[in-house]
């Protein structure tokens, strides 16, 4: 895909405008709305429903669409769905069939799929004239249901003052178009119909409803052809007083490379295939310093020092304690404490029998780790295991790691092993410092 | 043999018919007059260079692609299986700041931590307290579409522009009466739209992006080009200065796709990533300054890792297909948090690769995102109107 697109400035054959990023959406949004309406390959099922005296044809349920969402675009949470089903409404490719508002919800309102004719993909910018046309067309078919909603009326109102001087013209262009659809068959002109109610909801929209055409101003000169003609949605020709759009201003063509620059570019290519590049990405060499217990920055080594919470937070600090009881074997104090931490975060189906091994290993009757417990932090504990919970050592667990604290851990921080580590990380930070620095340079 | 043809033919039509220019041969349309034979192989000649020149640049990329795809190791997500992952937590909207009227297109922290500026769609810039909502100045800009804002490190000045081409600075007076207008001071004059904005680390110089290609280093003061960085093949759409403690670099993202490191001295570009498939809207350094994420129209983050020279890690999800406009980490750089056209926010766990959150809130397309400078919480600017501080 990256070369197709390098490609284009010198072949030209790619269309520029399938890269602009309006685009990149609209294609998703329409791969979307194409499986979901594949009924054969796991679509929902489009059906014509029955209300009371008439048949409401090609609908789908909102809940349905929320559903097939969730199912095929892995979706976890139901208003992620809803969410993202209400954006492929506001851009226009799904509907209500009884609203304006281009939401979706999650419940059992009808929507209807968007023709790909009046897809936005197809770079709609309807003039006021065909809206015009359309409202008029609207007030002349005398049904209840294809009233104009308060906003349209008023829009319609605004028009005719506008175009007061052409509304002859444009009152016929709206008979010429109440006849065409006449013509057509009767189930067919509801689907269109709303289709085409739809689409205008889309391009202009009710009022306090987000306008889903509105553009980036950075990416409007993207177009190829600002100028080109705009198609009119009635066929009504262009009289050549639409206005460019003011947003396509006459931009600089994409600079086809010279010389000079592929000569450049060839420089830097060579730079770079000269480099040293290290093997390991700084950030997951960052990331296996702290969780594999290699090589720890003096910072963090005296970053233990300040307490016992601080060691234990740190899991090369927590292994390095380790280390240093092992060889006074008292390890098992740490060990034990490690064990409860891990049994608070265990599934609740594995507590009981994880408190019991807990108790074998440290706390019963010639246990191998036996640790030393005060009589009566060995008799609450016992009790709370006759009914084992996440919480059964808390008192236990805090008794060890008080004795921690005050014995051990004081003589941790005298120990070799500590000491090593805090002077070691002085003499190789300078080294290692030198030797990073010297490589940024060289680069 | 065409010259012998070209005189046997004129001199029949001289005396038989009015001259009418013959076609000239396939290759050669681009030609106005007709051509010399020495001229005719001369230009032939420089078009071989040229087609040349690509193939050898091409040739160039795919042995970098192959040198990078051979010191590829584990990928970033798998070293961090062993990280604990993340608790749940819960970030809401705690204030709304409202008062644009029109589309809020950027925003900056002030160094204090407290105060913003935006600036929107309508022309207006705007200095707020998040803290109590209050607004403490306001600034009509002769233009509208102002794209880029920013804040001066000592929090007396702000920077903005736009479609105007240039980015001015506005001095912060106390007095509130005072027409900041009448201070103002042009710095910045690109041929095309300014689209990002940043003081370096004084009040004294600014970096700026534009729709014409190139970067800039200003000097505010006497309004002078200190650098220019040219590399970009198409309009730079933001850019992001290093961590002071890495040194004089910083990135840019582009219309081209490519993402580049430049040298501030020399104003060299000694990196270049190009993997994204759409414009590039925002790039943000990782806190230690080794790697940048960037944000994209083709509705991915990614992060580049600078030592190992290439991409390190993709976010993205199938349910995700709006671009993301604007991206910043958290203080660590634990998380990553991207403002998309879809209205929402999604929180990244930068490590694992998995999402953690999704903010929803805003009515219209994000457009802009920062973490506050104390990393407490975070503001983002919408088509909406609106800010929102979230926390």
């Amino acid at each position: 895909m990256a070369e197709g697109s390098k490609d284009q400035a010198s072949t030209g054959t790619t269309d520029p405008e399938e890269d602009s990023p309006n685009m990149i959406v609209y294609r998703k949004i329409e791969d979307i709305v194409t499986r979901i309406q594949d009924e054969k390959a796991g679509g929902v099922a489009i059906r014509t429903v029955k209300s009371f005296l008439s048949k409401i044809p090609s609908v789908v349920s909102g809940a349905d669409i929320v559903q097939w969402l969730m199912k095929n675009l892995s979706i976890e949470d139901p208003a992620e769905a809803i969410h993202l089903g209400s954006l492929v409404a506001a851009h226009g490719y799904i509907f209500p069939i009884s609203d304006h508002v281009l939401t979706l919800k999650d419940d059992g309102t009808l929507y209807r799929f968007q023709s790909p004719y009046f897809w936005p993909s197809n770079c709609w910018e309807p003039e006021n004239t065909d809206y015009a046309i359309y409202l008029c067309k609207r007030t002349m078919q005398n049904k209840a249901r294809l009233e104009l909603a308060d906003y349209e009326a008023e829009n319609l109102a605004r028009l005719q003052r506008a175009f007061a001087r052409k509304w002859e013209f444009i009152f016929m262009q709206a008979e010429a178009q109440v006849k065409i659809d006449r013509k057509k068959d009767k189930a067919e002109r509801k689907i269109l119909d709303s289709q085409e109610r739809a689409f205008w909801d889309v391009h202009r929209p009710v009022p306090g409803c987000v306008n889903t055409t509105e553009m980036d101003i950075r990416k409007c000169r993207r177009e190829r052809n600002p100028h080109r003609v705009k198609k009119s949605v009635y066929g009504v020709p262009d009289d050549g007083q639409s206005q460019p759009s003011p947003i396509h201003i006459s931009s600089q063509p994409t600079r086809k490379p010279t010389k000079e620059d592929v000569q450049k570019e060839i420089t830097f290519l060579n730079t770079q295939l000269d480099r040293h590049c290290m093997k390991v990405s700084k950030v997951a060499d960052s990331l296996m310093t702290y969780t594999e217990h290699r090589d720890p920055s003096q910072q963090r080594v005296k970053k233990w020092g300040f307490s016992l919470e601080e060691a234990l937070k740190d899991p090369t600090g927590r292994d390095q304690f380790l280390k240093f009881l092992e060889s006074e074997f008292s390890s098992e104090n740490l060990r034990f404490w490690l064990a409860v931490q891990d049994l608070k975060r265990r599934p609740l189906q594995d507590v009981p029998s994880r408190a019991q091994e807990i108790w074998q290993e440290f706390l019963a009757e010639g246990a191998p780790s036996s640790i030393n417990l005060d009589s009566h932090s060995y008799e609450r504990t016992s009790q709370n295991l006759k009914d084992p919970g996440r919480y059964s050592y808390e008192d236990a667990q805090e008794h060890i790691f008080k004795l921690m604290k005050s014995d051990s851990y004081a003589r941790f921080l005298r120990s070799n092993i500590y000491q090593d580590l805090l002077l070691a990380r002085k003499k190789g930070k300078s080294l290692t410092g030198k030797r990073l620095t010297g490589l940024m340079q060289s680069s | 043999k065409t010259s012998f043809n070209c005189i046997f033919n004129v001199s029949f039509s001289l005396r038989f018919k009015p001259f009418r220019r013959r076609p000239l041969p396939a290759q050669r349309k681009y030609m106005r007059s007709p051509l010399t034979p020495e001229m005719a192989t001369q230009e032939v000649q420089l078009n071989e260079t040229l087609a040349h020149l690509k193939t050898e640049s091409e040739t160039l990329k795919s042995k970098l692609e192959e040198e990078r795809a051979k010191l590829h190791d584990v990928e970033l997500h798998q070293v961090a299986e062993k990280v604990e992952g993340l608790g749940q937590f819960v970030m809401k909207t705690r204030r709304t700041l409202k008062g644009h009227g029109n589309k809020v297109l950027c925003m900056d922290w002030c160094k204090d931590k407290r105060r913003i500026v935006s600036s929107s769609q309508d022309g207006k810039v705007i200095v707020w307290d998040a803290f109590t909502t209050n607004k403490e100045h306001a600034v009509t800009m002769p233009c509208t579409w102002v794209m880029a804002c920013a804040y001066a490190p000592s929090g007396c000045a702000v920077a903005c522009g736009g479609l105007d081409n240039k980015c001015s600075v506005y001095p912060l007076s106390l007095d509130k009466n005072e027409n900041l207008a009448a201070k103002k001071k042009s710095v910045a004059m690109h041929t095309n739209y300014l689209s990002a904005c940043s003081f370096t680390n004084s009040d004294m110089q600014i970096l700026t992006s534009s729709g014409d290609g190139t970067c800039a280093l200003w000097d505010v003061e006497s309004g002078q080009l200190l650098q220019s960085f040219h590399g970009h093949a198409a309009d730079v759409l933001c850019l992001d200065l290093a961590p002071s403690e890495t040194g004089n670099t910083f990135v840019s993202g582009g219309c081209d796709k490519k993402a580049n490191v430049w040298d501030m001295r020399s104003g060299q570009c000694i990196q270049s990533f190009e993997t994204h498939e759409s414009d590039i809207n925002s790039v943000r350094y990782y806190p230690s300054g080794d790697a940048f994420a960037s944000g994209s129209d083709d509705a991915t983050c990614r992060l580049y890792d600078l030592r190992a020279d290439r991409e390190v890690a993709i976010y993205s999800k199938e349910s995700i297909i709006f671009g993301v406009s604007s991206v910043d980490f958290s203080l660590s750089g634990r998380l990553l948090f991207g403002g998309y056209n879809d209205y929402t926010i999604n929180v990244w766990d930068v490590l694992k690769g998995t999402r953690v959150s999704i903010l929803f809130g805003h009515e219209n397309r994000v457009s802009t995102l920062r973490v506050s400078p104390d990393g407490t919480a975070f503001c983002t600017g919408s088509w909406d109107h609106t800010l929102r501080i979230w926390a």
